[in-house]
């Protein structure tokens, strides 16, 4: 036919798999920073302690990375992972029930939650910055009123605790207490990357984002993909609420908000645009164990906790200009 | 053969503020190529798009092969075999060419949730050699042209096998050989029984690819002909309610020589080689050449919208800097884009804001405050100078049709009162009522000693209004001709004049 013709190449440079690469290296680069700074940085348990603060807010970040891609957001995960939390609290706790009940209960809550952001953004078509930042408070109140405006504990039940901060690598490789809640985290993680790029929802994920409209006339029902893909989202954080629970060996209702700050951030510096289209779970994690990589050194040495915000913010900004430096094509 | 596919009766559909539709009406028979023309706003999108499923109509009887149907969404319209490619791309840019072709069908491994990625690209591969498509289906849509995404659309919708399949202006962005190749597939489509609904424009292509033509006007229909029997001025008649009078070419005013802009030697990457050329005070500019040839990319580049890597710009003698559109208007130079939906209107905006859009520095008073009694009547000067036709100042702008659309968009570079106007494609999608409004404009304009730059792909449009002609080709300026010397055999020479690897595909020149 004709010669085909090309718009301007993307150079290697602007690929995805450069991307990633450069978060990662960033990544290396702090770590070889900090642990030059300091040398109780690359201790064994300062590097779990860095794991751990990842788990929480690596599988609310996995789980919010679907809804940006589909160029949406979800501001209540925070909250809602709390909600979860305290509705675990209520299920093992308060009415004694065995705890792989009260887990379930916990993953419900998010997902529910999560359904109904989803028929509010898709079919009742309140912008999702909005239907979101409702749920944030409704899941907030809820939490405070279910629980009593107190904390539940777990104490009754161990083995709550253990699930999360138990080490099964630690019984088999003796020296190696990687506490299960990393395991976990990584294990959400393979399991995200697979929806994402395998399956029928991650390809509809990308394609809402893409081009919404486009992909309405070619007659995939968006209304119900778009709800699946918040429910997603929505049981991403009943898992961190139930991991947070199992660590902290309590539900506290007053937690939550300002979560889903950090784990929006963890997306963007991992590359997932808020226009959506564009994303990976790889990235995600990888900006994930920037942001608590950072606070975690910054805290070794000595910097006040106050001044680890502003670091965490700058950095935001700086990862996003620089990518946007990176895609200008010729 | 030759059974009725589709019919159509009593179709009404109306949008807050129009009646696209009026007791509309159609038939498509098997194995037959059916044009549908008419002016902008005469129905012929909003009709097929009822039939396609993205509008439901408001009343009327919708038959498909006899049978009485409700198509209430895209999905039910594919179920029956009915594929529309839109005039607007409608693909993911994210994507890859195969995942667009497929959205909604993917295969899937026997882990029904799991997609099975080998499949989707064979099969899109299979696709492409059977169109003779040279494109790769990992490709990313995004990274292609418009020209060779509206190939992956064709590609598309062949992929349904439907047994209706209707095109909504598909040639628009296609050089000739494609068009040639996509003939051919409708010929082969048309040969084994589908019904083909070809929306467009370009006449001269209808006659020679259709069995019959109907014409719709004003949201109603008016007749079919046989395409053997009909002749365009007829068919013209039909579309525009009265006879419009192609004058042959007048001989143009001669321009004074007074040189109002010069480009020197203009360098941009791959894209612009070594461009210089000059405008003359109250003369009309030709730029010709393919898709592709770099023209929009100089017109940016002088307009401040995209970089430059050297070169020198002199307005009126005098050297000018300009890094962007706001130095060029500056300056005095406007550019019309092709794009005018997206980069030439605020669509959500009214008409008046649209037309004092570059203009609010003439109206602001003290703290910002605009003078809205003079935004008013410039508006409305503009509006009834160039006969654009809107029920109110107040209309919004994505409510017009293009012709109309594209008046405003002229209007608001007037009030602004530039006076170097650079237009890119000005009559692309407008159909021959208002495009000889606009022809008429411009001729008004270069005469009151407003210097024009016209960049079109349409040749009889360049012969008609130009007083030169420069001819790019890949980035090179390779031909200026005078009105006397421009045909379209030596535009098109000119045009296709690559340098150094020989020419593979040389395009036919459309009759």
């Amino acid at each position: 036919m004709t010669k085909s013709e090309a718009a301007p190449k993307r150079n290697l440079l602007q690929s995805d798999a450069m991307q990633r690469l450069l978060a990662f290296g960033a990544l290396t680069l702090i770590f070889v920073g900090f642990s030059i700074a300091s040398s109780n940085f690359l201790k064994f348990d300062n590097v779990v302690g860095i794991l751990i603060a990842t788990a929480v807010n690596g599988v609310l970040a996995l789980g919010v990375t679907f809804v940006i891609i589909t160029g949406g957001i979800d501001l209540s995960i925070g909250t809602l992972m709390t909600l979860s939390a305290v509705m675990t609290g209520v299920f093992i706790t308060f009415w004694q029930l065995p705890v792989p009940l009260g887990i379930l209960a916990g993953l419900l809550t998010g997902a529910f939650a999560g359904f109904v952001n989803g028929v509010l953004i898709s079919r009742l078509k309140i912008p999702p910055f909005i239907a979101t930042l409702g749920m944030l408070n409704i899941a907030k109140g809820l939490s405070l009123v279910i629980s009593g405006l107190k904390p539940i504990y777990f104490n009754d039940t161990p083995v709550f605790n253990q699930m999360a901060m138990g080490s099964m690598l630690g019984s088999i490789f003796p020296g190696f207490d990687i506490p299960n809640a990393v395991l976990i985290m990584f294990g959400a993680a393979i399991v995200a990357h697979l929806i994402l790029t395998k399956t029928v929802v991650g390809r509809y994920n990308f394609a809402l984002g893409s081009n919404e409209e486009a992909t309405r006339l070619s007659g995939v029902n968006t209304n119900m993909w778009k709800t699946a893909i918040y429910t997603l989202c929505g049981l991403f954080a009943g898992l961190a609420g139930v991991i947070m629970a199992a660590r902290l060996n309590s539900a506290q209702p007053a937690l939550g908000a300002g979560y889903e700050l950090d784990a929006i951030a963890a997306a963007v510096i991992g590359g997932t645009s808020l226009s959506g289209g564009e994303g990976t779970m790889l990235g995600t994690i990888i900006g994930a164990f920037i942001i608590s990589t950072l606070n975690n050194g910054l805290r070794i040495i000595s910097v006040p906790q106050e001044w680890q915000s502003v670091v965490t913010g700058s950095i935001l900004i700086l990862a996003v200009y620089l990518d946007i430096i990176r895609r200008r094509r010729q | 053969m030759d059974e009725v596919l589709v019919s159509m009766e009593g179709i009404n559909k109306s949008f807050p503020g129009v009646n696209a539709l009026i007791d509309a009406k159609f038939e498509l028979r098997s194995g037959e190529v059916h044009a549908l023309v008419g002016e902008n706003g005469a129905g012929k999108s909003t009709l097929m798009k009822v039939l396609a499923g993205v509008y439901v109509k408001d009343s009327g009887h919708i038959y498909y092969k006899g049978k009485e149907v409700e198509i209430h969404n895209p999905r039910a319209a594919q179920h029956l075999g009915i594929s529309i490619i839109h005039q607007e791309l409608n693909l993911m840019p994210h994507l890859t060419l195969a995942q667009n072709i497929f959205i909604g069908r993917e295969p899937v491994t026997r882990l029904k949730f799991v997609l099975d990625e080998k499949s989707i690209n064979q099969k899109t591969q299979d696709l492409f050699d059977m169109m003779r498509l040279k494109l790769d289906p990992r490709t990313k849509v995004g990274d292609l042209t418009v020209a060779m995404q509206q190939m992956v659309e064709i590609a598309k919708a062949l992929s349904f096998n439907s047994e209706v399949l209707i095109m909504d202006e598909p040639t628009a962005a296609l050089t000739d050989a494609e068009i040639d190749e996509l003939f051919r597939l409708i010929r082969q489509l048309r040969d084994r029984g589908v019904g083909v609904v070809h929306i467009s424009h370009r006449l001269e292509e209808l006659k020679q690819i259709s069995d019959r033509i109907t014409v719709m006007r004003d949201g109603h229909y008016i007749d079919t002909l046989l395409t053997k029997e009909a002749t365009i001025d007829q068919i013209i008649n039909m579309m525009v309610g009265r006879t419009i009078f192609e004058t042959s070419p007048e001989v143009p005013e001669k321009p004074s020589s007074n040189l109002v802009l010069e480009v020197k030697h203009l360098n941009r990457g791959n894209v612009i080689k070594d461009v210089s050329f000059n405008l003359k005070q109250g003369e009309i500019l030709g730029f010709s050449g393919l898709v592709g040839a770099g023209r929009t990319e100089v017109a940016r580049a002088i307009f401040g919208a995209d970089p430059y890597e050297s070169g020198e710009i002199y307005v009126n003698g005098k050297k000018v800097d300009i890094k962007s559109p706001r130095d060029a208007v500056n300056n005095s130079i406007a550019y019309l884009s092709e794009d005018r939906k997206r980069y030439g209107l605020a669509l959500g905006l009214d008409c008046e804001n649209n037309i004092i859009l570059a203009s609010f520095s003439k109206l602001m008073g003290f703290l910002g405050w605009v003078d809205s009694a003079k935004a008013h009547s410039i508006a409305e000067h503009f509006v009834k100078a160039m006969s654009i036709k809107t029920p109110s100042l107040q209309q919004l702008v994505k409510n017009l049709s293009g012709g109309n659309q594209q008046k405003l968009v002229i209007g608001k570079w007037l009030a602004k009162n530039t006076n170097i106007l650079i237009f890119d494609e000005p009559t692309r999608g407008i159909d021959v009522g208002a495009k000889s409004e606009i022809y008429r404009l411009l001729n008004e304009l270069a005469q009151e000693g407003k210097s024009i730059i016209m960049i079109s792909s349409e040749l009889p449009e360049i012969l008609r209004m130009s007083h030169r002609v420069v001819v790019m080709c890949e980035g090179r300026i390779t031909g200026e001709l005078d009105y006397t010397e421009a045909t379209q055999e030596s535009i098109m020479k000119f045009a296709t004049q690559r340098s150094g690897i020989v020419a593979t595909d040389v395009p036919s020149v459309a009759a």
